[in-house]
C-alpha cells in the first residue's frame, strides 16, 4: 500500500531536484516547480494538446496527468530536443514555416516525435492522426503536415539571399530557433524573484450590481491583498479608440457584462494557487440584461453608456450615385439577409503576462500587438506619465486582434503599482474566452441589381453589429463595413449603412478583417444570386464587375495598381477543373455531392482615414554590427522577418547581418499596432526609408554613386563600385549618444484623407486583393461538409518572403473555414475548446496558394498588406459551393449539419 | 489538499473506500478537465497502479476490460471483430493524448450522454462489475447509467473491469460519429452496430445508439423486428420509427432534436450497409 507523498520525477533523463505533489497536474509541475516552461498549457482540459509530453513513450496531455502517475517513469518534454543543435524535426519546421507564433510548437514537435521514432517517413494521414490533439490557430497546418512529413528526408541545401535579394527570397524566420527549440518567452513564461500571482474576480452576469463586503477581514485571513476599483489612482476607464474611452479596468458598483473583473487578489504563487475564490465576500444584484441588439436598439431600452442614445455608438455611411434608383432600372435584383454570430479569436496562448518596478518605471512584460497604445492606456488608468510605463512586448501566442486591446496590462500593472512587487497573471482559458474581445455578431440585408450586360446596377447594404459592453473596436469595424461592403467591384449606386449597438454581450473588437469577413459572407452569396439569376457564369460574373485601375471606388477613390482581375483570371483554369470533377461526380446523383465555389476580397491596408505612422531606426556600432530597430509587434505573422528582408534590400546588405531589437517602447520607436494588415506596407515602407537613408549616408561619406555596393566587414563598411574601393573605418567614428556611429530614423505615415458625409474621400492608400475557390462536398443525408480543396490566388504587390505570404493564406483559410463551417461563441456556454470548436489537422482541405504580384505604387517595393485579406473570401466560398453542390441557401453561419439539411430542405431541389 | 493514495492491490483499494469517500482517479481526463484547480482536491484514490487492473483478457465466461485499461490499451488489444466497433470509438475518444490516459471504465463512470465508449458496449451486452469491502457485484452497463452523470455506484464501491459475456463477442460490428469537426469532437450522433449472421440469416443485432438522450440506449424492439430476417436488403427493413420512438434526443448548440433522430437513421443504415456488404459473396 503506497500513500503517494511528495516524490522526484526524471525528466528527460534527469532527476529532478524538487519534490512534487502527487496530486498536481504535471504541466504546472514542469513548469513552475522544474522550470522547464517549454511545455506550453492552452487550456487546462486536453482540449488544445499544447502541453503535449511523453510518459515512457506515449504522449499525453501533461495538464490532465498527476505527478504521481508520472513517478517513475521516463517524463520527455520539449526540453529533451535541447542538445545545443537543432534536431531533424525542428529544422525541418523552421525550413518549411511551421511555426508562426510557435506556442503549439513544442506540443507538435513532442506529439510527432512519438511519431517519428516508430515511423521515420509517415504518410499524411499518420501525421494528422498522431499530432490531431494539437490545436494551431496560426498555420492551418499545412506546413506542419509537410514538416513532419519530411523530417527524415536530407533537405535540398538553400544558399541564403545575396545582398539585394532578400525582398522574393522564402527565408526561414529570422526569430524562428527560439520557437522551435522551446525557449521563446511567452507572456507566463517569465518569472522574477519576489513575485506575487494575481487572480481576478470576474462577474459571472450579464449585467449586474456588486456590493463588496468585509475584503480586508477576508485579505487578511488568508494572507492576500484585494485590489479593487477605488485602487485605481488614474481613470479607471479606457478604450483603443480614446474618443470612445468607456470600459473600466475594474468596474466600479456594475458591471456590463460576463467576465468584467471587479477586484484582484494578489499573494504569493502557492497562496493563491489555492485560493478558493467562491467565498469572496461580493454580493452580486443581478440586472435585467440587454442580450440582442434587437432589444437594446428600441426606443425604451435602458442606456448602457449615458451618453449613447438607442445604444447606438456609432453610424457608418458610404453613398455614391443613386442606388435606389439603379435597382429600380436594373434587369436582375436579389435580395437577402444573413446573419453570423459571435466568433472568438482562439489564440492558444491566454493571456498572460508580468509587471515590475526598474527605479521608478513600471515595467509590463506581457502578450500584446499594440505596445505604445498599451503603454499610454496603462498610464493612463494607473495615474503615471507614459514615459514611466515601459511596455516590452512578451512573444505573442497568437493575437488575429484580440490582443490590441488591454487586457491585463492595467491589472498587474496596478499591483505592482500597489506593492513594489513583481506581479503576474496568467488567465485561465474560461477567463480568457469570457473577458477579452470577439468578432462582431452581424444581422445585414442587401439588395443588388444587374443591368441586361450583367454589370452591377445598384447596391443596398444595411448591417448591424453587435458591439457588446464596451466600445473597443466598434467604431472601426462601423466604418470599415460599408468603405469595403462593396467588394472589389465597380458599382457607381450605392448606399452601405452600418451601425455598432451596445448589448450586455461580450466585447466586440477587431478580428482579422474589422467586419469585413461577416459583409462579404452576404455581398459575395448574394453576387452568386445574381450570376444564377442571369445565367452567367458565377467566376465571370465577378471578372465582369472587377474593380480596374482608375475606376472610383465606392468612396470615389481612384486606385493605381488593381489586382482583382488578376487574381480572377489566375484561377480560371482551376475553376473549370473543380466544376468539370463536381459535374463527374454529380452525374452519380449520390448522396454526396460536390460544390465548387468563388469568392473576392478586397481590404484597405492601415487605419480607416486616420493617421498611423510607423518610425524605424537602424545604426551601425563601431564593432560593425548592424542594428534594426524593429518595433512593430511580431505575433507570428512574421514582421521580424519581413520588415528586415526589407531594411536589407534597402540598405543593400545581406539579411543575415542584421541584429534586431525589440519591440520595447524603451527601445523601438512607434510603429504602431499590428493590425489592419498596415506592418508589411506602413512599417516596412518606413524600413525601406531608414535603409534607403542609412545607406545615402554612407555612400555620402564613400562619394560614392547610387550603384556602389556595400559590405559589413569587422569594424568597416567597405564600399565599391566596381572601380575604386573604399572602406569606413567605424573605429575612427564618434559614439552617439543611442551607442551608433553612424544611424538613421525615418517615419511613414500613409496619405489617406478624410472621408466626408457621405464616405467619400481616400480612407487608405493601399489596397490588397483576392480570391479563393472552394471545392467541397456535402452529404445531402446528413448535412455535412467536407472542403476537399482551396484554390487561393491574392495579390501581395510584390510578395517579401513567399512562405510566410503561404502561411498567411493557409491560416487565414483555417479561421475562415472555422467561420463557415463551425465556430459559434455562446456566452455561458462555450468558454472551452472542447464546446467552442476550432479546425484541427483533418478538417483543413489542400491548399493551392497563386501569389500574383501587381506592384501597388505605394509600398515599399510594390507591396501590399495580406494578413486580413486571406480570411475574407474563404466563408463566402465555402457557402457558395454548398448552394452549388445541394442548392442549400445559408441564412447564417457557421453552417452546421442541422442547418445545412434544414437549407437544403428549403431549396427543395438539389442543384449540382 | 487531501491525501493522494496509491494503493497496489484492489483489496487495499477497497479497504481505503470502505473507510472514507474518495475521489477515484484513473485517466484523470474528465476530473483535470471538470475544474481550473492545479491540484486533484479531496482524497484522491488513484486506481492505475492496482496490479491486474490494467489487463483486457478472456476468461471461462467472457472477456474482461479491467478498470485501468485506457482506449490505447483496446486498440492493442487482440480482439475478435465484434469488438471492431469498441476499436473504432476508442479512436475517436479525443485524441491520441486522451487515449493514452483516459480509460474504458472512466469512460462509463463520467457518464456524458455522449460518452464514445458506451454505444459499443452497449451492443457488445457489457455488463459492469463493481467492487466493494462487503463483495462484488455486477449490473448490466443499461442498469449501470441511469442519468446524465449518474450510475448506480454506490459509496464504497469502485468499478473494477466491464465484461463482455462469451455469447456476445460474435458476429462482426461497426461504429459511426458524427460531429463537427474530425479530432477532438464531442459528438452529435453516434451509432454501434453488431451484426451475426448465419447462414444469410440476421441470428443476433446489436443496435445501440448515442447523444440522443440522458443515456445511450440499445434498440430493442428494432432489433427484435430484425431478428431472424434475411440477410439480404437488411439494412432496407430499419424502421425509421422504431429508432425515433426510443431517442429523446435534445436540442442544444451542437443541433437540433430532430436533426439528431434523422441523423441516427441514416449512420445505423450506413454501418448496417457496412457489415451487410462486407457479408455478401462479392
Amino acid at each position: 500500500m503506497k500513500d503517494a507523498v511528495d516524490a522526484k520525477l526524471i525528466v528527460n533523463g534527469v532527476e529532478a531536484g524538487v519534490e512534487i505533489a502527487p496530486g498536481r497536474r504535471l504541466s504546472q509541475a514542469l513548469r513552475e516547480d522544474l522550470g522547464l516552461r517549454g511545455t506550453k498549457v492552452g487550456c487546462d482540459a486536453g482540449d488544445c494538446g499544447a502541453c503535449t509530453v511523453l510518459i515512457d513513450g506515449s504522449p499525453v496531455c501533461a495538464c490532465l496527468t498527476p505527478a504521481a502517475q508520472a513517478v517513475g517513469r521516463d517524463v520527455r518534454t520539449v526540453e529533451s530536443f535541447e542538445n545545443g543543435v537543432l534536431d531533424n524535426l525542428q529544422q525541418s519546421f523552421l525550413r518549411h514555416g511551421a511555426a508562426q507564433c510557435g506556442i503549439c510548437t513544442p506540443g507538435m514537435l513532442v506529439a510527432a516525435s512519438a511519431l517519428l521514432t516508430r515511423k521515420p517517413v509517415p504518410t499524411r494521414t499518420e501525421v494528422e492522426d498522431a499530432l490531431g490533439g494539437v490545436l494551431c490557430r496560426c498555420t492551418g497546418y499545412a506546413k506542419i503536415v509537410t514538416a513532419v512529413m519530411e523530417a527524415g528526408l536530407a533537405p535540398e541545401p538553400v544558399e541564403a539571399p545575396m545582398a539585394g535579394q532578400a525582398v522574393g527570397a522564402a527565408i526561414e524566420r529570422l526569430d524562428g530557433v527560439p520557437k522551435v527549440a522551446g525557449r521563446e518567452q511567452f507572456g507566463a513564461d517569465m518569472i522574477r524573484e519576489g513575485m506575487l500571482a494575481v487572480r481576478a474576480i470576474r462577474s459571472p452576469h450579464e449585467s449586474t450590481g456588486f456590493t463588496l463586503g468585509d475584503i480586508a477581514a477576508w485579505a487578511a485571513e488568508r494572507g492576500v491583498e484585494v485590489f479593487t476599483a477605488a485602487d485605481i489612482p488614474g481613470e479607471n476607464r479606457f478604450s483603443v479608440i480614446p474618443a470612445f474611452r468607456d470600459q473600466p479596468a475594474l468596474a466600479v458598483s456594475h458591471a456590463r457584462m460576463r467576465g468584467e473583473a471587479i477586484a484582484l487578489v494578489a499573494g504569493e504563487p502557492e497562496v493563491i494557487e489555492a485560493l478558493n475564490l467562491v467565498d469572496f465576500p461580493v454580493t452580486w444584484v443581478p440586472e435585467v440584461s440587454l442580450g440582442d441588439p434587437d432589444q437594446a436598439e428600441v426606443g425604451d431600452a435602458p442606456r448602457m453608456h449615458e451618453d449613447r442614445e438607442g445604444n447606438i455608438l456609432i453610424r457608418g455611411l458610404v453613398q455614391r450615385g443613386d442606388a435606389e434608383a439603379a435597382l429600380r432600372s436594373a434587369t436582375h435584383v436579389a435580395e437577402f439577409a444573413m446573419e453570423t454570430g459571435y466568433v472568438e479569436h482562439a489564440y492558444i496562448e491566454p493571456e498572460a503576462g508580468i509587471a515590475w518596478m526598474e527605479d521608478d518605471v513600471l515595467v509590463i512584460r506581457a502578450c500584446t500587438q499594440a505596445p505604445v497604445m498599451d503603454r499610454d492606456d496603462t498610464a493612463l488608468v494607473l495615474g503615471l506619465p507614459p514615459e514611466r510605463v515601459r511596455i516590452i512586448p512578451a512573444a505573442a501566442g497568437g493575437g488575429f486582434g484580440s490582443k490590441l486591446d488591454l487586457s491585463l496590462q492595467p491589472l498587474i500593472g496596478l499591483v505592482t503599482l500597489k506593492t513594489g512587487r513583481p506581479a503576474r497573471m496568467i488567465y485561465t482559458r474560461r477567463e480568457s474566452m469570457s473577458s477579452t474581445t470577439k468578432r462582431h455578431p452581424a444581422r445585414m440585408r442587401a439588395r443588388a441589381g444587374i443591368d441586361a450586360k450583367g454589370r452591377i446596377a445598384g447596391f443596398e447594404f444595411d448591417g448591424q453589429f453587435n458591439t457588446g459592453a464596451y466600445a473597443s473596436w466598434g467604431p472601426t469595424v462601423a466604418v470599415r463595413v460599408p468603405v469595403h461592403a462593396s467588394g472589389p467591384y465597380f458599382m457607381g449606386d450605392y448606399r452601405a449603412r452600418s451601425r455598432a449597438v451596445h448589448t450586455n454581450g461580450p466585447v466586440s473588437g477587431a478580428f482579422r478583417g474589422f467586419g469585413v469577413p461577416q459583409a462579404a459572407i452576404l455581398q459575395e452569396t448574394l453576387f452568386d444570386d445574381l450570376a444564377i439569376k442571369a445565367r452567367i457564369d458565377r467566376l465571370q460574373f465577378r471578372k465582369l464587375n472587377a474593380l480596374k485601375d482608375g475606376e472610383p471606388t465606392v468612396c470615389g477613390q481612384e486606385l493605381s495598381g488593381v489586382g482583382i482581375a488578376d487574381c480572377l483570371e489566375s484561377l480560371t483554369p482551376h475553376w473549370d477543373e473543380a466544376l468539370a470533377r463536381a459535374a463527374v461526380i454529380n452525374a452519380q446523383k449520390g448522396r454526396v455531392r460536390r460544390g465548387v465555389g468563388v469568392a473576392s476580397c478586397w481590404y484597405g491596408c492601415g487605419n480607416t482615414a486616420l493617421p498611423n505612422p510607423s518610425t524605424i531606426r537602424a545604426g551601425l556600432r563601431s564593432d560593425g554590427t548592424l542594428w534594426l530597430h524593429q518595433g512593430a509587434t511580431d505575433i507570428g505573422q512574421g514582421a521580424n522577418t519581413v520588415i528586415a528582408q526589407i531594411f536589407a534590400d534597402a540598405l543593400g546588405v545581406p539579411v543575415g547581418r542584421i541584429g534586431l531589437i525589440g519591440g520595447d517602447t524603451a527601445l523601438t520607436p512607434d510603429c504602431g499596432k499590428t493590425s489592419a494588415s498596415r506592418q508589411t506596407f506602413i512599417t516596412g515602407k518606413a524600413a525601406q526609408l531608414a535603409g534607403a537613408a542609412l545607406r545615402a549616408q554612407l555612400l555620402a561619406m564613400t562619394n560614392m554613386g547610387e550603384g556602389a555596393t556595400l559590405s559589413l566587414d569587422e569594424g568597416r563598411v567597405c564600399v565599391t563600385d566596381g572601380t575604386r574601393d573604399t572602406a569606413i573605418e567605424l573605429a575612427n567614428l564618434q559614439v552617439q549618444p543611442d551607442g551608433y556611429v553612424i544611424s538613421a530614423e525615418e517615419s511613414y505615415d500613409p496619405p489617406t484623407g478624410a472621408l466626408d458625409e457621405n464616405g467619400q474621400g481616400a480612407p487608405y492608400a493601399v489596397y490588397g486583393y483576392g480570391a479563393q475557390i472552394a471545392e467541397l462536398d456535402v452529404d445531402i443525408e446528413l448535412g455535412t461538409v467536407k472542403v476537399v480543396r482551396m484554390v487561393a490566388a491574392h495579390d501581395l504587390g510584390r510578395v517579401i518572403n513567399p512562405m510566410l505570404a503561404e502561411g498567411q493564406i493557409e491560416g487565414g483559410i483555417a479561421q475562415g473555414l472555422g467561420l463557415a463551417l463551425m465556430e459559434e461563441y455562446i456566452p455561458g456556454r462555450t468558454e472551452n475548446l472542447h464546446d467552442y470548436l476550432i479546425p484541427t489537422f483533418g478538417d483543413m482541405p489542400e491548399i493551392q496558394s497563386i501569389l500574383i504580384e501587381r506592384p501597388d505604387p505605394e509600398g515599399p517595393f510594390g507591396a501590399k498588406g495580406l494578413g486580413e485579406h486571406v480570411l475574407i473570401p474563404t466563408a463566402p466560398a465555402i457557402l457558395n459551393a454548398i448552394r452549388h453542390a445541394c442548392g442549400a441557401r445559408l441564412k447564417r453561419v457557421p453552417a452546421l449539419p442541422h442547418r445545412v439539411l434544414a437549407a437544403i430542405r428549403e431549396a427543395g431541389e438539389i442543384g449540382g | 489538499m487531501g491525501a493522494y493514495l496509491q494503493p497496489d492491490t484492489l483489496d487495499e483499494a477497497l479497504g481505503i473506500l470502505a473507510r472514507e469517500p474518495v475521489t477515484i482517479a484513473a485517466g484523470c481526463t474528465d476530473l483535470f478537465a471538470a475544474t481550473e484547480s492545479q491540484s486533484l482536491n479531496g482524497t484522491v484514490l488513484d486506481v492505475t497502479r492496482i496490479e491486474g487492473l490494467r489487463r483486457i483478457a478472456k476468461d471461462a465466461t467472457g472477456w474482461r476490460i479491467g478498470a485501468a485499461s485506457t482506449w490505447s490499451d483496446v486498440i492493442a488489444a487482440d480482439l475478435p471483430p465484434a469488438f471492431d466497433m469498441l476499436k473504432q470509438a476508442a479512436r475517436e475518444v479525443g485524441s491520441v493524448q486522451i487515449q493514452n490516459a483516459g480509460t474504458v471504465a472512466g469512460n462509463i463512470c463520467n457518464a456524458s450522454p455522449a460518452a464514445d465508449g458506451v454505444p459499443p458496449l452497449l451492443s457488445l451486452d457489457a455488463h459492469v462489475e463493481i467492487g466493494a469491502k462487503g463483495g462484488p457485484r455486477e449490473v448490466p452497463l443499461a442498469e449501470f447509467l441511469t442519468a446524465p452523470r449518474a450510475t448506480v455506484l454506490m459509496p464504497g464501491e469502485m468499478v473494477t473491469a466491464i465484461r463482455i459475456p462469451d455469447v456476445s463477442d460474435k458476429g462482426e460490428s461497426r461504429f459511426s460519429k458524427l460531429g463537427a469537426r474530425k479530432y477532438l469532437v464531442i459528438s452529435i450522433v453516434m451509432v454501434a452496430a453488431r451484426l451475426h449472421v448465419q447462414d444469410g440469416f440476421v441470428r443476433d443485432i446489436a443496435l445501440s445508439v448515442g447523444a440522443c438522450g440522458p443515456v445511450a440506449t440499445r434498440l430493442a424492439a428494432l432489433e427484435e423486428a430484425l431478428r431472424g430476417t434475411p440477410l439480404a436488403g437488411l439494412p432496407d427493413r430499419l424502421q425509421p420509427d422504431l429508432i425515433a420512438s426510443a431517442l429523446t434526443p435534445i436540442t442544444d448548440m451542437r443541433a437540433s432534436d430532430e436533426y439528431r433522430r434523422e441523423a441516427a437513421v441514416h449512420l445505423l443504415r450506413r454501418v448496417l450497409d457496412d457489415l451487410t456488404l462486407m457479408r455478401s459473396p462479392v
